[in-house]
């Protein structure tokens, strides 16, 4: 996957990420149209299908709101790369299966604007304007099969029928 | 190996004499818990796995709380969804509003949960239940599903953290001082994935309604669980198991705080990390003043507002909004002549509901408002407008403010 980057700092809250006035439905197309809407009121209007949002520390901070990374990806996000997850932020994405990338060093250096080229199997981020080459922190074995099996309810459902 | 609490809790549920830090485990719950906001897509993907029944009707809560009364058309088709399927799979712990408080106050109060459980709930405030004894952790709404199917969360065992708080607690300091002074202390994400285990001889001053405070915002310091060690002030329901940390565990930190020294705080806009002791906020003047939310709205929280409201009326500019957690609170409140105080203060009393904590309703903020609520989050927009600022405090400051028009100590009145 490729595509720019959108970079947000410390400790993006799920109510930036997706405000409760909007909570009152979970329809995925719906949560997409006010995606960051009170970290960056233009963001829906000014990303394109692919691109990638770069976070800070404590990425999703907050409520337990599966409809945050839920509006993230409905919006067309490919990828969130930061410093580090909020907890239960990092257990929804993996469960929806939104892709996320722990990386300091890519989350620090990588600038606003740049293009960006991601392979989720090596964990491998490339900034496309520097040529910099940078190593994701690779998941658990545990959680990498949840991932294989296309998040949890499929891992669960194969599991259930056993 | 010693163990902590939290790790005997984790281990007695995954079928283990011990666990770990960093290791993965399959793990058996006592309780799932969802609401409004989160039970609907919940039920989305509890139908995809094809189960045909829940995998306990008596182990499943759901309480409609965050936009009940039903706010709008929207958030009604939300919680009929909810009924429906509370009703098709015969889950017994629905609460309708009427019996239904908010999630966190009721669910203890109903002894729906106990020490030594271990309790999943799609809300990050479920981390509450610590204050019993109990491992309990919040989840997102897939989780939830999977739970209801299989009776079983995977988590991995978090590293631990010990406080220890020794002292005499200062006259108007509350549970809610000490857990905004720790998070200030360590920073929201200072215990990330970690428990915070909470104790020391200052604790057995606090009631279980402050413990439940201090459990509550265990998650705005990041961490996965907050836990109390069972002692005699303990709620200890039928069937509850106690477990206690062994004297050699294992802590990553250990953080000792001197609660003698500790003055109400306040956590200024916009995050809860962001705290002065209230003598350092002075002329934050104020539109509007919440007590209540899972964080304060119990009855001793509501028996603080009114000893401090008692013979005052809020600032004529100052909407102060006082809404008791629990059906059970409103009527304890009520008997007690506590609403008397209160309406002779002109708060408006609010049937039970998170309403404003999440800026849902009930007491939003239009743009440039400030308010005081002794609910959990400052985050930008948390109460409404994105311009709007809330300060999070403790119960008597709150209504101390509310009277003063701004921030400010109930030694002001």
């Amino acid at each position: 996957m490729k595509g720019k980057v959108h970079k947000f700092g410390d400790n993006v809250d799920t109510d930036q990420i997706i405000p409760a006035r909007y909570l009152n439905t979970s329809d995925p197309e719906e949560l997409a149209k006010y995606c960051m809407e009170d970290a960056d009121p233009d963001f829906v209007n000014r990303m394109n299908k692919g691109d990638i949002i770069i976070g800070g520390e404590n990425f999703g901070c907050g409520s337990s709101r599966e409809h945050a990374p839920i509006s993230i990806k409905a919006a067309g996000i490919s990828a969130v790369i930061a410093k580090s997850f909020a907890r239960i932020f990092y257990r929804n994405s993996i469960n929806i299966g939104l892709p996320i990338l722990e990386s300091c060093e890519a989350a620090e250096e990588i600038q606003e604007g740049s293009e960006v080229s991601i392979d989720l199997t090596s964990g491998e981020i490339k900034d496309l304007s520097s040529g910099k080459i940078y190593k994701a922190q690779p998941f658990p074995n545990f959680m990498q099969k949840i991932i294989d099996a296309d998040g949890l309810i499929s891992y669960v459902k194969r599991k259930f029928k056993k | 190996m010693p163990q902590t609490i939290t790790q005997k809790i984790l281990a007695a549920h995954a079928g283990k004499k011990e666990v770990q830090p960093g290791e993965l485990i399959q793990a058996k719950v006592d309780m799932v818990l969802g609401n409004d906001v989160t039970t609907p897509p919940a039920i989305k993907e509890f139908n995809k796995i094809g189960a045909t029944k829940v995998f306990n009707k008596n182990k499943i809560a759901l309480v409609p709380d965050h936009f009940t009364p039903n706010k709008d058309i929207k958030s009604a088709e939300q919680v009929k969804m909810m009924r429906e399927f509370a009703k098709k799979y015969g889950i017994v712990n629905f609460f309708e509003i009427g019996c239904m408080g908010i999630e966190h106050a009721l669910l203890p109060e109903l002894e729906l949960v106990k020490c030594g459980d271990l309790i999943i709930g799609a809300d990050s405030h479920t981390c509450t239940y610590g204050a019993l004894g109990a491992f309990s952790t919040g989840v997102g709404s897939t989780d939830m599903a999977a739970a209801m199917a299989t009776g079983e969360v995977w988590l991995k065992v978090p590293e631990q953290i010990k406080f220890v708080y020794s002292g005499k607690i200062p006259k108007w300091v509350e549970g809610k001082d000490l857990i905004l002074y720790t998070i200030g202390l360590i920073g929201v994400d200072g215990a990330l994935y970690k428990t915070m285990e909470f104790t020391g001889d200052a604790l057995k001053q606090l009631s279980m309604d402050a413990r439940f405070t201090m459990a509550n915002m265990a998650i705005e310091a990041g961490a996965k669980n907050g836990i109390f060690v069972p002692d005699a002030k303990t709620t200890k329901s039928r069937g509850a198991k106690v477990y206690k940390s062994d004297p050699d565990a294992i802590y990553n930190n250990v953080y000792t705080i001197d609660v003698s020294k500790i003055e109400p705080q306040i956590a200024f806009p916009h995050l809860p990390s962001n705290t002065k002791p209230v003598s350092k906020a002075k002329n934050v003047k104020i539109d509007q003043v919440v007590i209540g939310s899972c964080t304060n709205g119990r009855i001793e929280d509501m028996r603080i507002a009114a000893k401090v409201l008692k013979g005052h009326k809020a600032d004529k500019n100052v909407r102060l909004i006082i809404i008791p957690a629990t059906q059970k609170v409103y009527r304890q409140a009520m008997k007690e002549g506590l609403f008397d105080i209160f309406l002779n203060a002109n708060a408006a009393v609010s049937t039970p509901t998170c309403g404003p904590c999440l800026g849902g309703h009930m007491g939003v903020l239009a743009e440039g408002e400030k308010a005081v609520a002794t609910t959990n989050r400052n985050f930008i927009g948390r109460m409404g407008h994105p311009k709007s600022e809330v300060y999070l405090s403790n119960v008597a400051v709150a209504a101390a403010s509310a009277v003063l028009g701004r921030i400010g100590h109930p030694e002001e009145l």
